[in-house]
């Protein structure tokens, strides 16, 4: 019980990050109906951002803690939704009224083009960095004590907040009303005086932003960082996107603590080397049998 | 829908508010470009004296880059001013046509050089493995056309066929001895095999969720491979298979072995001469059958649901069967192909079929033009052969890689050579118009 215990944390934190990331993938699918294919890639970017950042704030001998996590979350997420922002401008606008496999052929391009991009700027080798923040609680002591560390902590409840406070953006700005304009009827938005261009662009802004987050907290809770971990985790965020119901927000987030726990579970229970193998099989199931996910609308298509 | 389609510059703009534009953006761009680079590029992460990683700074490599940005930006401006170049335009109907004649007659000339490549070249060992490596990406691009060019089903995971096609042969090879020949076929019609076995369920979907469950399919198959230790021989692979023979002759240096028996004095390049002749073959094949196809009634429908699935449908078209063939052929190809491979390099492991290896095959079809045929064999001598001539550059050849299916996208949504010919004409009066992009959303 207190093994189950144990790993229903470990997942839940897992979870957090995978949700963060499902968010990019289901605003951006939600208003123009594309995989951002690019956008695992991206989370990625905000990783060794955060890592290039802490590196420079330890080089001028500001390391307090609080001020540190606070300083990386708020680089990152800037540079990083510059980095969405230009995607979305130099690869997707352009296709906007293309056929419907070239922005994600497109996407594919630029998904090889920021690893590669990053793998030459940075180098292969992957990043290490020391534990930034140590110790932990124990919940339930005991012969196997459940634990729930710091990290864990601090990545559970930034996600309820940045959660919280996006959920409010979509349901009560103006922003989120052009947004949910959009997602309806482009035409008709733009009729009535939204700026399509502009709400598209900050759509991506928003996903590059959170996928940041979920970069930072990544490198806090692993402590490491290599070109590749956009790629694998960039599909179990889509896997988790689609199960919950692409184009819904608490969708995402749900099927993101979903994918998590399954993962961590399936480690923990059967075998750690098929694990991605699990969470493949997820991905080919749901769209399968549950193609609407949990809280997606059937898509109706229209002649 | 929301673009006002942009006035092109009068004639006689000033030259002046062209070049305040240009500058306009270049500054732009440079603001921008200065926001991406600075911490990626002006920044470098290597591990200090101690170990510990440390960051130092970059500044020339970040300011060469910025630069280069606003260069680009500047001289874009000043040559195009705000239109946008080249985008979504197709090629006049009348020089589509003519570059298909062109076309028509390229493809015997370059059929003839390549039958002549071995004679040319017979003391080039290096460029005979290359065109080698060439035609097998070639046969692969034209296998993966039939999916993705001709039935408009993105395949992410083509990839994991070519690795049926191999291990099959490897492991049929080594656990039963079979030889080389009775192999192929084995080997492909196991790939089909598991192209119909993967489509089946997943076939139904839409265009992007079918991408991504291929994708899915040939992760899986990927894993499978490195973790089902006992069979596959895990991340290792498998080593030492058995080469091809001469039709049981074997490329050795003993009495019985292909050079004795045919008088010749020995040498290594006999077999790779061989093996180049072997997977000119089967590329010709995989063309040829593909002609053939594109004129029955299943190739047309092929190409009839990659133009639109729900006129298909309601025609009367059993959709799902007709993708399950389109697939299962592809899926054949790849592994006739990878049964060459396995044979070629005597060695292989999960390493070969990683995603990468899909998008390069994916990329080929992408640049040559959806449908293709003759763009394949272009898009496949550009990129494998100008990976090869920018070795040194190897590190770079994947942005390039990946910027230029980027911008074959957003120039020429069709692939460099967009020629389509209607396989089926409806007498003289068939030249009609191509529509400027066919398939576009309406």
């Amino acid at each position: 019980m207190d093994y189950f215990l144990q790993q229903l944390i470990n997942g839940l934190t897992l979870g957090s990050i995978y949700g963060l990331i499902a968010i990019g993938y289901t605003m951006v699918y939600g208003i123009i109906g594309m995989i951002n294919f690019a956008h695992g890639d991206i989370y990625m970017v905000g990783a060794y951002i955060a890592l290039i950042t802490f590196l420079i704030l330890l080089s001028i001998g500001l390391t307090a803690v609080p001020l540190a996590l606070f300083v990386m979350l708020l680089v990152a997420m800037a540079i990083t939704a510059l980095y969405g922002w230009t995607v979305e401008r130099l690869a997707y606008r352009p296709l906007r009224h293309s056929y419907r496999l070239a922005p994600l052929i497109s996407a594919i391009g630029m998904s090889i083009l920021l690893q590669n991009y990053v793998q030459v700027a940075q180098g292969a080798r992957s990043k290490p960095l020391p534990p930034l923040i140590e110790g932990g609680q124990t919940l339930i002591p005991g012969d196997f004590p459940v634990q729930m560390s710091y990290v864990q902590m601090i990545v559970i409840a930034t996600t309820v907040v940045l959660m919280a406070i996006f959920s409010w953006i979509v349901a009560k700005t103006r922003l989120g009303r052009d947004m949910r304009a959009c997602e309806q009827d482009m035409r008709m938005a733009a009729l009535l005086g939204v700026n399509v261009d502009r709400t598209i662009s900050l759509t991506f802004v928003m996903g590059a932003s959170l996928a940041a987050v979920a970069g930072v907290m990544y490198l806090l809770y692993y402590g490491v960082a290599d070109f590749f971990i956009g790629f694998v985790a960039g599909i179990k965020a889509f896997t988790a996107a689609v199960l919950g119901g692409i184009g819904s927000l608490p969708g995402a987030m749900i099927g993101g603590l979903l994918i998590g726990l399954i993962e961590t579970f399936w480690s923990a229970y059967f075998s750690n080397e098929y694990k991605d193998v699990a969470a493949f099989a997820i991905l080919v199931i749901v769209l399968i049998f549950l193609p609407t996910g949990i809280l997606g609308r059937p898509e109706v298509e229209k002649v | 829908m929301t673009d006002i389609p942009a006035t092109p510059a009068a004639p006689g703009a000033p030259a002046s508010s062209r070049l305040w534009l240009a500058l306009k953006s270049a500054t732009f761009a440079a603001l921008v470009a200065f926001g991406l680079f600075s911490l990626m590029i002006g920044v470098s992460t290597e591990p200090d004296a101690s170990g510990a990683l440390a960051a130092s700074w970059r500044p020339d490599d970040l300011a060469v880059m910025v630069a280069a940005v606003a260069a680009g930006a500047f001289l874009r401006g000043l040559i195009f001013g705000d239109r946008r170049p080249f985008e979504n335009r197709a090629l006049p109907l009348r020089w589509q046509l003519r570059l298909g004649a062109i076309g028509r007659l390229v493809a015997p000339l370059l059929l003839g050089f390549a039958l002549l490549v071995p004679v040319i070249f017979y003391e080039d060992r290096y460029l005979l493995d290359l065109s080698i490596l060439i035609l097998t990406y070639i046969m692969l691009g034209w296998g993966l056309n039939i999916v993705v060019g001709l039935a408009g089903l993105l395949d992410l995971g083509y990839v994991a066929f070519y690795a049926v096609g191999a291990y099959s042969y490897a492991l049929l090879a080594q656990n039963f001895g079979l030889s080389f020949w009775l192999c192929l076929p084995l080997a492909g019609i196991l790939a089909a095999f598991w192209g119909i076995l993967l489509g089946f369920p997943v076939l139904r979907l839409r265009g992007d969720y079918l991408a991504i469950v291929t994708l899915g399919f040939g992760e899986i198959i990927r894993l499978v491979l490195i973790n089902w230790q006992d069979v596959t021989g895990g991340p290792n692979g498998i080593g030492g298979i058995a080469r091809p023979s001469f039709f049981g002759l074997p490329f050795t240096a003993d009495e019985d072995g292909f050079a004795a028996s045919f008088g010749l004095e020995f040498s290594t390049t006999h077999r790779v001469v061989f093996l180049y002749y072997l997977i000119l073959i089967l590329a010709l094949i995989t063309n040829a059958v593909t002609h053939r196809l594109r004129r029955l009634p299943v190739g047309r429908a092929w190409e009839a649901l990659r133009e639109d699935e729900i006129a298909c449908r309601s025609l009367g078209i059993n959709t799902t069967n007709v993708k399950l063939t389109a697939f299962a052929t592809g899926a054949m190809f790849a592994g006739f192909a990878g049964s060459f491979f396995a044979t070629r390099q005597g060695f292989i492991s999960p390493e070969s079929f990683t995603f990468g290896e899909s998008a390069l095959i994916l990329a080929i079809v992408v640049l040559g033009g959806l449908g293709s045929q003759i763009g394949v064999v272009i898009a496949a001598v550009v990129m494998i052969g100008g990976f090869e001539l920018f070795r040194e550059f190897e590190q770079f050849r994947m942005i390039v890689f990946g910027a230029s299916m980027v911008a074959i996208m957003v120039w020429r949504p069709r692939g460099l050579i967009s020629l389509r010919e209607p396989t089926l004409k409806l007498g003289a009066a068939a030249v009609a118009p191509i529509p400027p992009v066919p398939g576009e959303r309406p």
